[in-house]
This record gives C-alpha cells, structure tokens and sequence, in this order.
C-alpha cells in the first residue's frame, strides 16, 4: 500500500464519504490540504467569503438533503469565523464535519501566529470535536467524526488537524464499521411504553399531536402523515417541524408557539393527551412551562435523545427512540388490534377546533398604497405552487414565511430555529441549491438580516446559484421594533435602519439582477420576473413593506400558551 | 439533595473538561471532583459530589451520558455505597498543644506524618463530613493548611461500575 500525506488521506476520507461539497476558505494552516484539494476532481469545493457563510451553507445542504454537509477552514480567525455556524447547526441538530486547521504540533501553546483553542472554543457547542495529533489517528478519526455526526441526535463534529499532520505520511487504511464502547445510540424504542402510549392515544377525548424538528431530521413524515391521517387526531408541526406534515391539510393546525394559531395553541392547552414527537418543549413552543405544566393532561414524549426528555416539561409516557421506527410500531399496533378512537368524542373536539379555527387569527389587512410583507409571502407560496425551498434570516420574516407559506413536504423550510441566527439565509439558500439542481429556492430576509452575510453575493455570482431573495424591507430591525412597540413604549432604541444601500445598485454590481417592488399591485409580476424571466439568475426583490406590520398571534414571553395577542384587524 | 455520581470515561485528552464544562454550561452544582485512571489505563473514573432537586440530577445523569467519552453513568447515593475523602492538615504543633493535636489524631484514627518542632501534617481518610468535624474539633488558631482530596466512592457488594 502507499504512502500518503495527511492531506491526501483528509480528501480520500472526504471521497469514502461521499461528500461532493467542501464549503471552505484556505489559509495557512490548511495549505497542504488546499493542495491535495486541487490535486484532484472528486469532491467540489465552494469558496465562500467568509467561514461562518461555509458552516451555514454546509448547514443548508445537509438540512435540504439529509446528507451530512462539511466546511474547511483554517486556524484561528478561520475557526473562530465558523463558530457561529457551528452553534447554529449544533442547537438544531444539524449533522456537520467541520475541519479546521491547526498550528503545528510543536506549536501549540506557544500563541502562535493565528493559533487558538478550536477544541476547547468550540467544546460547548459541538456534538463532539477532535484534536488529531498523530496522522495515524487521521482516517480512524474521520469515520466516528461522520458516524457521530449523523447518527443518535444528529449534530456538528470538528476535526482541529495540526498543519505537520497534513503533512506527515502513514498508509491510508479507511475502516468498512466504526464499534465504539462510549456511544451506541439508541434505535427501536421500549414496545410496552409503545404499547402504552397506543392505549392512551386510543383512549383519549381531546387528543393532539404536536411534532418537531426530530420528525423532520429522521425522514419520518412519512409514517407521521400515515399515522395521522389513521387516527384522525389534530396535528401541530413546530417552527423547526414545519413540512413533516402537509400544510394545506385539515387535519393541520398550523404553527403553534410564541407566534403560533389560535387553534394550534389552544388545542395544545386543552388536549387531554398530547403526543410529542421529535420535539423539546421550547420556551418558544409552550410559553411558560409552569403554566403549561399546571393543566392535567397526559404526555407521550417520542425522542431519540434521552435527555430532551422530561427536561422543561414532565411526560408520563417516555418513549426513546428513533422516530419513524417508533412511529412505525405504532402503526402496526393499531393496525393489528384493528382500532380506532371513539368517534363522538374526536367529532366533539374537532367541533371545538374547528370554533377556535373560525377565529380566522392569521387575516390581515390589506393597504392600497402600502405592500403588506404576508401578502408578499402569500403570492410566493401561489407562484412556486408550493414547492419551493424555502430559506430564512430570523425576525419576523421569518415568523411571517413560517406562518403563511403552507409546507406541504420536510426538508423545504430551512431556519435556524433555536440559536436564532441572523445571517443564515443566504449561505442556507446556496447550501440547498447546489444540491437540489433544479428546484426552487427562495431566500425570505430583512434588510437587516441580509446585510449580515451580504458578502455572499459573490459566491452565488460564481457558482451561478439562481436563488431568489425576497428582502422585505421595512427599514426596522422589525421583530426588535414590534417587542419595543409593545413591551418598551414605542421607545425604538437603534432599531431603524439608517443608511440603507441601493440593495438594487447592490445586486446588479455583485452581476445580478435587482428589482424594487414598491406597490402592492406590482407585487405579483415582479415575482413572475423572478421565477420565470430570470429563471437562472439570482434575482434580488427588494420589496418595500409596511413599516408597522407586526406579527400576530403573540405570547409575550413568560405567558401561558392561551394569553395570545391579536390583531386589531380582526 | 447531595448526591455522588460515578463517571468511567474514555482516558483521553480533554474528557475531563468535557464534564467540567458541561457542569458549569448548564448551571449544575459540583462541590468536589475527583478523577484517576483505572486498572485499565484506557478509562477514567471520576466521581462527583452534586446536589440538586430529583430532576436536576436525572438530567444530569443524562447529559452526562450524552457526552461521547462518556461509557457509564451511576449515581452511587442511590444506594448501598461507601465513600471516603482523604485529607492533608498542618497544625501549629507547639507547648502544649502537641499533645492536644496528637490525641484529637488518634481519636479521628489520623496518623501524623510530618513532624517539625512547630509543626504537624496529619493525615485523615474518612468520609465527608468527618473531615469536617476534625477540622472543627481543632482551635482554628492553629491550623496552618488543609488539602482535600474530593470524594471518591464505591458500591457496596455486588454492585459494581465496569465496562
């Protein structure tokens, strides 16, 4: 067998991985890797402009995809840029490899030139990370980085790799199966906690079905949509869970949460067995848990991770496992004891949902003179029929794409729902465009937002990534503005955006194409331009909207689910 | 409530302070640490003295389970278990309080054994809390300088944390 350098066993354990995209940035400390990059055509690399920007859009892949995304970067500054992107994919479960370069070995400690602590920086938020010293642990490090990365409760692992150790020379040897004595993840879960969850769901007046990021991450709407649609019950899917069950079907109430439906929060309030799935009761999700605790219902929790379990809210029906195996038993069980909930009960409750539902929470009003950003969001959803990928930044953009594009399969919502990363949406959209050819992605931001990884632009440009953004521009840090409207007193503290580019001028000089939509009745042809003109090129909408829309239903942090601010439009 | 947990983890660079900083990440309590290899060089034990209501300590035990270096997870006060601390105390030993000191050792089962003209080390194994009724039993005038340990403990019989 031959000899090979740490830098080619790196590529060759990337190419055994089957990883088709590097996102990544060179430095010094990876320069030996960049070489073995260049010295062959398997694996593609997209040069971004800045690391946090490679992390997230890694991240996008591997959220659109289901494959586990990788970004290189260099030591130091390189690292410490990726941060972000680590945290971000690490508080939704994202499965990353992320590859770091290091100083040299005989370096370390001695505050070299751009050398920090990437294993200890990075410690808190990374599924696991890996210093490699010795360039014989190289290969074996790789496959438990994937294989963690991307099995149990997915999340990002990085690999820190002194620059001597790309260099050094071993026998590259890529093992078929990794055995690891520490970590052996959990799969099939208990069947008598099944079998009693069974009952109770079977038994139950008020049911409800409420489901998370997990069902999306372990392809397991599918089997959700089965067992739903058998059962009957009512079904919210979280910010994080949007997709694992079809949008436009009655059986879904929508979002629930902070800014979820009247019905989905009530139904979730009211329930008398809930049945969670692949979700972590979020201060978001439930408002206060207190408050959420004190209603007597039964819970089912269906997790893969044990420790999302009885964390902020008790269950009575711990169930740990992977989500569709679960689901999967459940559906035989009910199938096999040919049984059905009672009839009257769920037609009772239904009729309840159905009086909440009537409450109509998410109208508002249109203006004549002025776009209003849902309506925006409404026409998207009409024009791309449903099917787009759709990216977002976080504020209320954000909640606005969540509540009024209806998701009607996983993997087409990507945000980053638990760290709250401005920023994200772009690298996300680039991300989930190089591995979807062909398909629609739309990136819905903010002025504000955007603006955070802005740079971008330029390596859509280069990899001529047709990716539509829809900038609602409200000139507010909006979401920031909507809580000092109503919690601060109207004092909007550094929340206007001053001194906005020409976002058209901006686009057309990074060699795309820009378009300002300022009228509502011009909302429409603008999109069509977009989608259909310039179907191949990167089109940026700079929408102008309503300066003082704001988002409804609310929860004001803190508060039960059931004390939910409206619109005055109602 | 206190609780002692038992740890074996992977012996490699940097475990230690994944548990560390998963105690200080999530705002768990910890009021020793003790941590050594085992017979098997390739595993750690560790044993931590943690206090906090029912569910803190279950998440506790599960987050650490969570930790990939992490191999098992026990909390020892659950049951049947022995636990000792060893301790380093200087004295100043002078008149007639060489006697004094001398006597309270050997009343505690402590063997001095580090002798100057002014001076005493005594060293104590026991559990917690005995530790801390010699240190009260002393006039706190003549202590010099303590060193503890931490707690380390075991299952009592059959019960046993191996791989």
């Amino acid at each position: 067998m031959t000899m090979m350098t740490g830098a080619e066993i790196v590529i060759r354990c990337l190419q055994e991985e089957k990883v088709e995209y590097v996102f990544g940035y060179p430095g010094g400390a990876v320069l030996h890797i960049y070489d073995a990059l260049f010295k062959q055509d398997q694996i593609k690399h997209v040069l971004v402009r800045h690391e946090q920007a490679a992390v997230h859009a890694a991240d996008g892949l591997a959220r659109s995809s289901h494959k586990v995304g990788v970004a290189l970067v260099t030591s130091g500054p390189g690292a410490t840029n990726a941060v972000t992107g680590i945290a971000t994919a690490y508080m939704d479960s994202i499965p990353l490899v992320i590859i770091s370069g290091q100083v040299p070995n005989d370096y370390i400690g001695q505050d070299a030139f751009q050398e920090c602590d990437t294993v200890g920086i990075t410690r808190p938020c990374v599924k696991h990370n890996f210093l490699v010293n010795d360039v014989h642990q190289l290969a074996l490090t790789f496959k438990k980085a994937f294989y963690i990365a991307n099995s149990g409760r997915p999340g990002p692992v990085v690999i820190d790799i002194p620059k001597d150790v790309t260099a050094a020379k071993c026998r590259f040897d890529y093992p078929s199966a990794i055995q690891m004595r520490s970590y052996n993840p959990v799969v099939k879960g208990h069947l008598g906690q099944i079998k009693k969850a069974v009952h109770l769901l079977l038994e139950a007046k008020r049911p409800m079905i409420y489901t998370g990021g997990g069902v999306i991450l372990s392809n397991g709407a599918e089997p959700l949509t089965r067992l739903t649609r058998r059962l009957g019950f009512p079904i919210t899917n979280t910010l994080m869970g949007l997709g694992a069950y079809p949008g436009t079907d009655r059986q879904f109430l929508g979002m629930p949460g902070m800014h979820g439906t009247v019905e989905a929060n009530l139904a979730m309030q009211h329930c008398d067995v809930l049945l969670a799935i692949g979700a972590r009761f979020d201060d978001r999700v439930i408002g206060n848990p207190d408050n959420f605790s004190s209603l007597p219902r039964k819970i089912i929790h269906v997790d893969i991770d044990p420790s999302s379990i009885s964390k902020r809210v008790k269950v009575d029906v711990p169930i740990v496992g992977n989500v569709p195996d679960v689901l999967e038993e459940m559906i035989r069980l009910i199938e096999a004891g040919n049984a059905a909930p009672d009839a009257q009960d769920l037609a009772a409750w239904w009729k309840q949902i159905e009086e909440w539902r009537s409450k109509q929470c998410m109208k508002y009003r249109m203006r004549k003179s002025v776009i209003m950003p849902q309506y925006v969001i409404e026409k998207l959803y009409e024009i791309t029929g449903g099917r787009a990928i759709v990216t977002s930044d976080v504020g209320q953009h954000q909640m606005w794409a969540a509540q009024y594009y209806k998701f009607e399969q996983p993997r087409r919502w990507l945000n980053s729902g638990g760290l709250g990363t401005m920023g994200v949406g772009l690298p996300y959209a680039m991300g989930a465009a190089l591995v979807n050819p062909g398909m629609q992605v739309v990136c819905v931001t903010g002025e504000g937002s955007i603006q955070m990884c802005i740079q971008e632009l330029s390596t859509a440009k280069q990899f001529r990534l047709p990716i539509k953004i829809i900038n609602l521009n409200n000139r507010y840090l909006g979401m920031v503005r909507q809580w000092q409207e109503m919690f601060y007193g109207s004092r909007y503290s550094e929340s206007y955006m001053d001194s906005l580019p020409d976002f058209v001028k901006l686009a057309e000089a990074y060699g795309h194409v820009g378009i300002r939509v300022e009228r509502p009745e011009d909302v429409e042809a603008a999109l069509r331009k977009a989608f259909v003109d310039h179907k191949d090129d990167l089109v940026f909408l700079d929408v102008i909207t309503d300066q003082k829309a704001n988002v409804f239903p609310m929860v004001a942090a803190g508060k039960g689910l059931a004390d939910m601010i409206l619109t005055e439009d109602l | 409530m206190r609780h002692i947990i038992s740890i074996l983890l992977e012996n490699e660079a940097g475990a230690l302070s994944r548990v560390a900083g998963l105690f200080s990440a999530r705002a768990y309590n910890i009021e020793t640490l003790t941590v050594a290899p085992t017979e098997d060089v390739s595993l750690s034990r560790l044993t931590i003295v943690t206090s906090g209501t029912d569910a803190v300590i279950e998440q506790i035990t599960k987050q650490l389970n969570k930790l990939i270096d992490v191999i098992k997870v026990v909390d020892l006060s659950e049951a049947a278990h022995i636990e000792r601390e060893l301790m380093l105390i200087k004295v100043r030993a002078t008149g007639k309080d060489r006697e004094e000191v001398k006597r309270l050792a050997d009343i505690f089962r402590g063997h001095i054994i580090d002798v100057t003209e002014s001076t005493y080390v005594v060293e104590l194994t026991a559990s917690g809390a005995k530790l801390d009724s010699f240190i009260q039993a002393i006039d706190p005038g003549l202590i010099l300088e303590t060193v503890r340990t931490g707690v380390c403990g075991i299952g009592r019989g059959e019960r046993i944390l191996k791989v």
